[in-house]
């Protein structure tokens, strides 16, 4: 049988008291129309100049007039290319293998263009090198078409010409004096060609410093493994080959390491011939990785040093003393158990930033000889050293630097000294800023070098040893950039263009006789000569091995170096915003995110103990909004009022967590993306975890929060989950039951035709298209809800619609929480329960916050019923069903009842409030030539009143099903996709045609874990979900 | 099919001309060449490069046998060894061939072996014609010129002599209605005076009393006129936004009638995105150009069309070369798009896919868009409302011969409905979501 667990999304939901919940489960429409407010005025009504008649005669003309106006239509002029582009044709679009790399995420992705304009980023399958495209690499092509971006290099506030800027910034540069340095400030960049230009730099110019410097920085693991293996990098994962991964507060599903890992991750969470990976989870903040882990332990930082000590000394070797609470001594003794079963199919992670805790992790793994460890190969996409940068600081406040050329950086956001960075860079005579952006540093610069996008750029990047990311211009600059590699070119007196130089480059040195057109085509390169490498780290092992022998040094200094105060703050990047560089970026400010589901903010995560404590409150107001109390967060001085408090379950007590990202204030951001507090100050030496003082602030915060929003009715049995071992041993009917109504007192399942209300319509024929989600691979990460927004032309409504659950996402992740530790005290609990009085005292008990709840993610889209509730009530026939299984939505036909979004049993019908684009008043990219750019072409932009779901992507279920008629040949499986099924790289969603009886999709409709979402309500879905299972065998 | 005086038939480029002639006429009494085969050939072999009365790629033609006689005093022997070969006349060291060549530009002219005498003799034949005989009309310089009226003369004055003619026999039939009344009212006065006394007719009630009290017959008539009204005034709102017959004026007057229908242009020449693309592609000025680099003017008879429809050709041509920055013989590198004014207007939420139709379906252009090939301008031939799309997918059967897509869902549709051809409509052709996404 499926869990009987109850979940629930929000603590609000666990007060019975709260009339809320109850308001809001019965209400799809949480705001009433204000007619009483207005109509009850009676003196507003009597001074009001405008009589019925006056009013009806208004009505009257300006209906006369608009027919009048109608008459006339406009007249649309249509421009051909004079030399039309041979690779161009309009109407078809063209793909680029490139590669998105702004110093925070790098991905090989593929480029949709449509008449020479990128309009969506698409995975790079063949590539891969670095896992999927992210929800901000996706995100990352209305970047492209930002209306602040920096048009043309800039003297100050005054725009010059490049040949300005040229001869100047030259002479400068030749002018300093030979004690003076001359800085490269940049983010990571790990490409060979710009390497290469560096160094010719420096032998001209002399006396030059290269700074690599990461806004979030993950120095400690690149210094513990320079310290173990003589170079500087990261150890590369396999997360597909681990059978049982521990996680000491690393969020690798998130960012850590430069991100990457989770398509690997996500490949052995699907359970195979019984078996699946476990994953454990030690954490203080619930982290997207917490949230996927079998089992999650929250322990504060200082205690995650502590249990990795001691899990190392249990694994390894060698006596380390902790004193650690006795249930997370039990977790780290079994987590060490567990590993010594697995052994080599073990594999230990870490996200402490300390070198101490990075070695130990490494020790470990060396020491398991783990499968998914590969210190060979090294992951590149973090270079930044904290003392090289710490240096930097110190020299240009002693006036030791002469020029500061920074690229791809914004210290005076991201350093928490940023007041000693001003300070030093008035002392250099020479301060170039090459940026996107005239953002918080680039604004204080002499110079502002106007960057073009990545997109309109070349590029070349080493993400792991001996795999080469290619990065090739998309568009032509749309305003007057240059690349930083050119501009070095031109300093160092190279005549050749920037990628004449790096095919110069890759011809000499990485190629080795490979095509650089194919490498350039396929958008990567692989090389097979990375042999001389590899022995370098091979022999740095032996030696290390010979002479440390495991003795728990490392492990002991970490234990002490664990010091517990008060309150400890985990600073963390979030799913949808990162290190912040993209704050100006509206698809993500209104990205939900996965854990809270709030938008267009960051805030203190609490956890329910320590705000009761404090006196925090989280409440919901009558609208459906959340509101919670503002705190004032100190940290060593360094101090943040009005942060928003937000209470989360599964946070460690004692802990907070706060988000980098936000609270922006420069020129660079529209007023509406100025959201959030900046975390920054508080990132004191570079490290995540600060002791904090946390104290309650007058006022309440209105978050944008679409927790309450779209509840299912109050209808449980959404989620079915069910553990390894049920589902190895149990019957499907056990754990996966059809759900089942009474026909004539006769238990019927509802997948019977005889409790049909309706005819069934026979579908055997042509395409039958069926989505596929597997809740055990869909890790919540939210790469489909951006890709949707960009095939779909969705709008952004602003914080302010979204607070009022006027969202329009078509896709949605809903997160649910469970309400117990573990499923069996659940239905433990639940079965002891005997009686009224036990009951209502016991059920009231099993409602209060779990500490530590189990968490589920769902993607919830349209799930074109075959017999659609909403078809049924629409008024004038604006949405029916094709014949190919997908309800369709006829925009124009719509009147805007909203009959239909009321019928809908899944809540996943959105309704346009108001007209989103060319309109002032939601002033996103939609309100400006630029950002509609963006627009895909084949989809309308919806207008005003009128209803918008997702349409299961028939633009390009019809777009292939042509390509296949033009070409005479029926479609082969896998050539259909939706926008979010092509962005999963989880193989989470899985789409196509189940009339094809070979098609993994039909496969996957039969499985045993296949089940509808509120399959009782016998709407009979075409999106399949599979039953949830969770690897809770403890070993 | 209308001639267009230089075409460029051939794809032999870059020659050098004849400049050259013999002074004496011996060889061309000799051999008298026929001057109507002469034209063929020269379209055929030499337009490509050369023109009459104008210098091209090579140098013009007109007379070019008695200039070169006159001037170099060269005669036909040294011509047929040009034309046939004239590198190797070059080579020679032959002095006038080598001069010619330098001057222009050290480009060989193509040689031509296998034109015999008697072709090369009916070609220099056509270029002596003095042009006046053809055709009077062709030069305001000819002898029998006549200057053509103008558009608005010959229209004024066709109106004026209509509205005198009316006007005279209006006044006439006044005169004949005043004559009539004139005359009764005499006969009236004859009466008087003879005192006969005019029978009064018994007044009978008149009709429309008799209407106005029949309550049957005013409510009866007062429906029809509601009902009417309702139906014109359905029809009138109805074709509002459809733009059937839409045809403006464009910046460029291009004509369909002498490019798809004179010339038989295959349309997706021009709108080759038509059979891959949604779009059929306006073209862009390069392909224009591929024939129009050697097309300046049209044909004489061409032109004497173009005034029926009061536009200069050649004046077209020349606005085609200015957007594209063409002049005359290579690009300046300014060019101006040309802002179209766009006929066919879908508007946003419909999708329409031109390759769906045109390369899958086979549906001829026509079918949609009218007897283009007839249009002097063209215009929106059909309504494109939707009702319009819905009848031909109602009544159209989907082509699936040869066509792999379709083989199993055709055979598997087709027999549930019992039919042989399926329609588009069967097909799914009428499902919303197929047009509105």
């Amino acid at each position: 049988m499926s869990s009987n667990k109850k979940y629930w999304k929000s603590v609000e939901e666990l007060n019975e008291n709260s009339s809320i919940v109850e308001t809001l489960q019965q209400n799809e429409f949480v705001e009433e129309i204000p007619t009483d407010e207005f109509l009850g005025d009676k003196e507003a009504l009597e001074s009001s100049s405008t009589s019925r008649r006056d009013f009806l005669k208004y009505v009257g003309f300006s209906t006369a007039a608009a027919s009048l106006a109608a008459c006339e239509g406009p007249v649309i002029k249509s421009i051909p290319y004079v030399v039309q582009p041979t690779e161009i044709i309009p109407g078809v679009a063209n793909y680029y293998a490139t590669t998105i790399a702004d110093g925070f995420d790098f991905t090989s992705v593929l480029v949709k263009t449509r008449e020479g304009r990128p309009i969506k980023i698409e995975n790079n399958t063949d590539a891969a090198t670095n896992g999927i495209a992210n929800a901000r690499v996706n995100a990352s092509v209305l970047g492209l078409y930002d209306n602040l971006r920096v048009k043309s290099p800039m003297k100050g506030d005054a725009k010059i010409s490049w040949d300005t800027f040229m001869s100047e910034t030259t002479s400068k540069l030749n002018g300093l004096s030979d004690d003076k340095q001359i800085v490269f400030l940049t983010s990571t960049m790990p490409s060979p060609s710009t390497k290469k230009l560096v160094s010719e730099f420096a032998e001209k110019y002399g006396n030059v410093k290269h700074v690599v410097y990461d806004a979030v920085s993950e120095s400690a693991t690149l210094d513990a493994y320079q310290a173990k293996y003589g170079k500087r990098g990261m150890a590369n994962y396999d997360f597909s080959k681990a059978k049982t991964i521990v996680s000491v507060g690393a969020d690798f599903i998130g960012d850590w390491q430069g991100g990457g890992f989770e398509s690997g991750y996500a490949k052995k969470r699907i359970p195979d011939h019984g078996k699946m990976s476990r994953h454990i989870q030690f954490e203080s903040n619930m982290s997207l990785t917490g949230a996927n882990a079998d089992k999650r332990v929250p322990l504060t930082p200082s205690q995650q040093k502590l249990a990795l000590a001691k899990l190392y000394s249990l694994v390894v070797g060698g006596a380390v003393s902790v004193d650690l609470p006795e249930n997370i001594a039990k977790a780290v003794q079994s987590a060490a158990n567990e590993i010594s079963k697995a052994g080599s199919n073990a594999v230990v992670v870490t996200g402490i930033q300390d070198v101490n805790a990075q070695t130990v992790a490494l020790e470990i793994n060396e020491y398991l000889n783990s499968k998914a460890f590969d210190p060979k190969t090294t992951i590149n996409t973090r270079q930044g050293s904290n003392k090289a940068v710490m240096q930097l600081v110190a020299d240009m406040k002693a006036g030791n630097v002469g020029a500061v050329i920074m690229n791809g950086v914004n210290p005076m956001y991201t350093l928490p000294n940023s007041n000693d960075f001003e300070e030093g860079l008035k002392k250099a005579e020479l301060s170039i800023a090459f940026s996107m952006k005239q953002d918080e540093t680039a604004t204080i610069c002499d110079y502002i070098a106007a960057l073009p996008h990545n997109l309109e750029s070349w590029g070349d990047f080493e993400l792991k040893s001996g795999h080469y990311s290619m990065m090739q211009p998309t568009i032509r600059p749309l305003f007057d950039t240059k690349q930083f590699q050119e501009v070095l070119l031109a300093w160092n007196g190279n005549s050749s263009s920037y990628r004449d130089y790096l095919k110069s480059v890759w011809t000499a040195d990485i190629l080795n006789g490979a095509s650089f057109n194919k490498a350039v085509q396929d958008g990567f390169f692989v090389s097979t000569s990375s042999a001389s490498e590899a022995d370098v780290v091979a022999s740095t092992e032996d030696t290390t091995e010979e002479s440390e022998t495991p003795n728990g040094n490392t492990a002991r200094a970490l234990a002490r170096s664990s010091k517990s105060g008060g309150m400890e703050l985990t600073l963390y990047t979030k799913t949808g915003m990162g290190d912040g560089q993209q704050a100006n970026n509206p698809w993500l400010q209104e990205f939900p995110d996965p854990i809270s589901r709030t938008t267009w903010d960051n805030y203190l995560t609490v956890s329910r103990a320590d705000a009761e404590q404090l006196g925090l409150v989280n409440e919901n107001v009558a609208n459906g909004g959340l509101n919670g109390s503002y705190a004032k967060v100190t940290v060593n001085g360094a101090t943040i009022e009005n942060v928003p408090v937000l209470i989360q379950p599964g946070q460690a007590k004692g802990s907070v967590g706060l988000a980098f990202g936000y609270g922006r204030t420069s020129s660079a951001l529209k007023e509406e993306m100025k959201t959030g507090v900046n975390a920054y100050p508080l990132y004191q030496n570079f490290n995540t975890v600060q002791e904090v003082t946390v104290e309650k602030s007058s006022g309440m915060h209105e978050f944008a929060c679409v927790q309450l929003h779209n509840t299912l009715m109050g209808r449980g049995d959404i989620i079915k989950e069910t553990s390894l071992e049920i589902f190895n041993t149990k019957d499907k009917h056990y754990w996966n039951a059809v759900p089942e109504v009474s026909l004539n007192h006769v238990e019927t399942p509802v997948t019977s035709p005889d409790v049909d209300l309706w005819d069934e319509f026979d579908r055997s024929i042509g395409h039958h298209f069926n989505l596929s989600i597997d809740l055990n691979a869909c890790t919540g990460c939210g790469a489909c809800v951006i890709a949707c927004h960009a095939e779909n032309n969705v709008p952004v409504v602003g914080k302010s619609e979204m607070r009022r659950s006027r969202d329009m996402h078509w896709l949605r992740i809903d997160r649910y929480y469970s309400s117990q530790d573990t499923f069996e005290g659940d239905n433990d609990k639940k079965d002891n329960i005997s009686g009224l009085g036990s009951s209502l005292s016991e059920f009231g008990e099993m409602e209060s916050p779990a500490d530590n709840p189990q968490v589920a993610f769902q993607p919830v889209m349209c799930q074109h019923c075959n017999h659609a509730p909403c078809e049924t009530v629409c008024p004038v026939a604006a949405t029916a069903h094709g014949r190919q299984g997908q309800n369709h939505m006829a925009y124009n036909r719509c009147v805007g009842t909203r009959y239909c979004a009321n019928n809908c049993p899944y809540k996943v019908r959105r309704f346009n409030w108001f007209l989103y684009n060319q309109n002032d008043e939601f002033d996103y990219y939609m309100n400006d030539d630029l950002g509609r750019m963006v627009l895909n072409p084949d989809v309308t932009v919806r207008s005003r009143g009128v209803m918008e779901k997702c349409s299961m992507c028939i633009q390009k279920t019809q777009k292939t099903i042509l390509d296949a008629k033009r070409e005479g040949r029926p479609v082969k499986d896998g050539e259909f996709q939706t926008a979010c099924s092509a962005a999963c790289g989880n193989g989470a969603m899985v789409f196509g045609d189940v009339n094809d009886k070979e098609s993994k999709i039909a496969e996957l409709r039969e499985d045993n874990r296949a089940y509808h979402l509120l399959e009782h309500v016998g709407v009979k879905p075409n999106v399949v979900y599979q039953t949830k299972v969770r690897n809770t065998t403890e070993a | 099919m209308k001639q267009v005086i230089y075409r460029n038939l051939t794809s032999k480029i870059l020659s050098l001309g004849f400049i050259l002639l013999l002074t004496f006429s011996t060889s061309l009494t000799a051999q008298e060449g026929d001057p109507a085969k002469g034209k063929s050939l020269f379209n055929t072999n030499c337009a490509a490069c050369h023109k009459l009365d104008k210098p091209m790629t090579g140098p013009a033609l007109r007379n070019v046998e008695a200039r070169l006689a006159e001037e170099e005093g060269l005669d036909r022997e040294w011509l047929n060894a040009w034309i046939r070969n004239s590198s190797a006349l070059i080579k020679s060291g032959d002095a006038y061939a080598n001069k010619v060549y330098a001057e222009w530009n050290n480009v060989a002219m193509t040689a031509f072996p296998t034109l015999s005498d008697q072709d090369i003799s009916d070609i220099l034949a056509y270029t002596a014609v003095d042009p006046c005989e053809l055709n009077p009309q062709s030069s305001p310089d000819c002898p029998g010129y006549i200057p053509p009226p103008t558009q608005e003369g010959e229209s004024g004055s066709g109106g004026i002599s209509q509205n005198l003619i009316l006007g005279a026999l209006a006044v006439l039939f006044a005169l004949l209605a005043m004559a009539l009344v004139l005359v009764k009212r005499t006969l009236n006065r004859f009466a008087d005076a003879k005192g006969i006394q005019i029978p009064v007719e018994e007044q009978r009630k008149p009709l429309w009393k008799a209407f106005i009290e029949n309550q049957f017959l005013v409510l009866v008539t007062a429906i029809f006129f509601l009902l009417a009204s309702g139906y014109f005034a359905y029809g009138y709102l109805m074709q509002i936004g459809v733009d059937q017959g839409y045809e403006p004026i464009q910046p460029i007057h291009y004509s369909h009638r002498i490019h798809a229908g004179d010339n038989g242009i295959d349309c997706k020449y021009c709108h080759s995105s038509a059979r891959v693309s949604k779009h059929s592609g306006i073209p862009s000025l390069n392909i224009c150009m591929n024939c129009h680099k050697s097309i300046a003017n049209v044909a004489p008879e061409t032109l004497a069309e173009g005034k029926e429809y009061g536009v200069d050709y050649d004046a077209e041509i020349q606005k085609l070369y200015d957007a594209v920055g063409w002049d005359g013989t290579g690009y300046t590198g300014e060019s101006k798009p040309v802002k179209w004014i766009r006929i066919h207007n879908l508007p946003d939420f419909a999708y329409f896919n031109h390759s769906q139709h045109v390369s899958v379906a086979g549906v001829e252009c026509q079918t949609c868009h009218g007897p283009v090939e007839e249009m002097e301008i063209m215009y929106q031939h059909s309504p494109l409302t939707m009702g319009w799309c819905i009848n031909c997918h109602r009544e159209t059967n989907v082509k699936v011969k040869d066509n792999g897509y379709y083989t199993k869902i055709h055979e598997e549709l087709s027999k549930k409905y019992g039919v042989d051809q399926l329609t588009a409509a069967q097909m799914g052709g009428l499902e919303c979501g197929k047009c509105h996404y």
